[in-house]
């Protein structure tokens, strides 16, 4: 088609309104695809580039991977022992076992409340769902960080809670909750639900309830009907809505900082003092690279599920 | 009986698990108006909080940052989002297709300090080879910003493609109108309200990041959330409950009308389909 076009003998601009009317599908498709390759996948493979670097005081702080040894040599250097650094050293490997134990932990009790409130949701009146949903999108909309910030007050040695048991005469002394692993599955539990809720809701909404009616009709006791009725319909929303709160948890930075302190290690905040307070850019690089490996197989699987779901629409 | 005992059992669920989620909210608000300078300790009702926060530089400087990058990151990352949507859904197949649906969606399930330490880094090493971005700040963190909230739009954009009706396009393409004049004339107008909805999606999201920002800014560029954040990490504070107050109870307001308004024009449309059922 283009070489139709250079035949004729037309002023530029024509040219290229022409072409834009011949290409304009591509120029749609080629902006986005260009945004994200250069601004999304190029930093990427920098990463995995950088993690394989050895660290050297300089700037940037690491080695290059491809060096010109003599004309048009090129020796390509890897060195993997970030990764094995990584490995043998008790810290990093204790963090990343207890990054994915305080998110599927957090996980399942985002679970046990989330699914009874989403069931409810779904079985209310059309006035009192809208107003329900609305109050769960809400927190969804307003600022994370703030919502952290409102369990500190909640939990600190002077905080409310521990005003409200002295005041009750349960405990003399405060008990310490801030800064403990309690109040980092606290802070999780709360800023996940509602990503929790809102694939479960999305779920039940399709379900044909009457299955329900007809399987009690039959004689099944409600906690029978639960385990094979109910339970096996709803769980694609309960895997999409574990997947979501799973995969952003691990990586967790903020709330390990502000409501565990020092005190409970998690990947994602060692990646960032890696970084930013020793500036060892390729282990830091390292521990991206292990987490994204702890995270590929949830995030491919939740990648399906959406694919699914779009091509059934 | 059953059925009470169950209704019971779940309007309980919900209540306590609204609790659960309002409860730490409300009492941030309380604390805004709190006299005492120890936020969880009730001194009396007071307003000094709120003047500290409006008589504060450093505030105001961080908020006008905030503002500026979420608006021009929610316009950039709407126009993205909706070339992508429109490119995968009514694009049929192309080469590169599954490349570039998984690039538009993987933000979305990317950890924070991921997506914030390959930026930095991209940053950097372009910084040494082109000599640009010279410095970090407004730029970086609003391009940071547009490639992940595009994501998002683009998910808004694909679900509206895929449940719109085609019938309006086809009979413009039988009509003899142009594939191009039907995306323009047809199906943009039809998307404007996905399109608003990712707007105000993608401006919310920028406001709210602290991860990446806090990776690609560089000296002296400090977006509200860092602000908070460095002021918080030392305990809490009075004037960020007085911040948080303002935050919270803008954008409540905000969705609460946008979600009446949409709520109101649903109705309304019902009304005439079922109107119209009536003449027919």
């Amino acid at each position: 088609m283009s070489g139709q076009l250079e035949d004729l003998p037309l002023t530029p601009w024509h040219r290229i309104s022409l072409a834009f009317q011949h290409n304009w599908r591509s120029i749609i498709l080629f902006i986005p695809f260009a945004w994200l390759l250069i601004f999304f996948l190029a930093p990427f493979f920098l990463v995995l580039k950088i993690s394989l670097a050895e660290a050297v005081i300089a700037t940037p702080p690491f080695t290059p991977m491809i060096e010109w040894v003599d004309e048009g040599v090129m020796h390509i250097k890897v060195v993997i022992d970030n990764f094995a650094y990584l490995w043998e050293d008790d810290l990093y490997v204790n963090t990343y076992l207890n990054s994915v134990k305080i998110s599927t932990i957090s996980t399942i009790f985002c679970l046990l409340i989330g699914y009874p409130m989403a069931y409810g949701i779904v079985r209310s009146g059309p006035t009192a769902k809208n107003i329900l949903l609305m109050l769960i999108i809400l927190p969804f909309w307003t600022s994370f960080l703030l919502r952290v910030y409102a369990w500190m007050g909640l939990l600190a040695d002077q905080g409310t809670i521990n005003n409200l048991l002295i005041a009750l005469g349960i405990t003399d002394t405060p008990i310490q909750m801030l800064y403990t692993p309690f109040a980092v599955y606290v802070g999780i539990v709360y800023t996940y639900l509602p990503f929790m809720i809102l694939p479960l809701y999305a779920n039940m909404e399709k379900l044909d309830w009457t299955l329900l009616e007809a399987a009690s009709d039959l004689g099944a006791r409600p906690m029978t009907t639960f385990f094979t009725v109910t339970l096996p319909m709803t769980l694609p929303g309960v895997i999409a809505g574990s997947l979501l709160v799973f995969i952003p948890a691990t990586g967790e930075f903020v709330i390990p900082d502000l409501l565990g302190g020092g005190n409970v290690l998690m990947i994602g905040r060692v990646l960032y003092s890696e970084f930013n307070s020793n500036v060892d850019w390729p282990v830091a690089s390292a521990v991206a690279i292990a987490l994204l490996l702890a995270l590929v197989l949830p995030m491919m699987l939740y990648q399906h599920m959406q694919g699914k779901e779009t091509d059934a629409q | 009986m059953n059925n009470g005992k169950r209704s019971r059992f779940l309007i309980t669920a919900i209540s306590f698990g609204m609790a659960f989620l309002y409860i730490p909210i409300i009492l941030l608000i309380v604390y805004s108006f709190n006299k005492s300078k120890i936020v969880p300790v009730w001194g009396g009702f007071s307003t000094k909080w709120y003047g500290v926060l409006f008589q504060s530089e450093p505030i105001w400087e961080a908020v006008s940052l905030s503002i500026k990058i979420a608006v021009v990151n929610a316009c950039f990352a709407t126009l993205l989002g909706t070339l992508a949507g429109l490119a995968l859904v009514r694009f049929g197949s192309f080469k590169g297709r599954l490349l570039f649906s998984g690039m538009i969606s993987a933000p979305l399930v990317m950890p924070e300090v991921i997506t914030g330490l390959s930026l930095l880094l991209l940053f950097i090493t372009l910084n040494q080879f082109i000599g640009w971005p010279s410095e970090r700040g407004f730029t970086t963190i609003t391009i940071a910003h547009i490639t992940f909230s595009m994501a998002y739009v683009a998910v808004i954009i694909q679900s509206r493609l895929a449940g719109m009706a085609q019938d309006l396009e086809e009979a413009a393409q039988d009509l003899g109108a142009k594939p191009f004049r039907v995306l323009v004339d047809i199906t943009l107008p039809l998307l404007a309200p996905g399109m608003l909805a990712g707007w105000l999606l993608a401006f919310t999201l920028s406001l709210d990041d602290l991860i990446i920002a806090t990776f690609v800014s560089g000296p002296g560029a400090v977006t509200m959330p860092m602000l908070i954040y460095s002021r918080v990490r030392l305990g809490l504070r009075p004037d960020i409950n007085a911040l948080g107050t303002i935050i919270i109870l803008t954008v409540a307001i905000g969705v609460v009308l946008a979600a009446w308004i949409m709520f109101r024009q649903q109705k309304q449309r019902e009304l005439e389909m079922q109107m119209s059922a009536e003449e027919s």
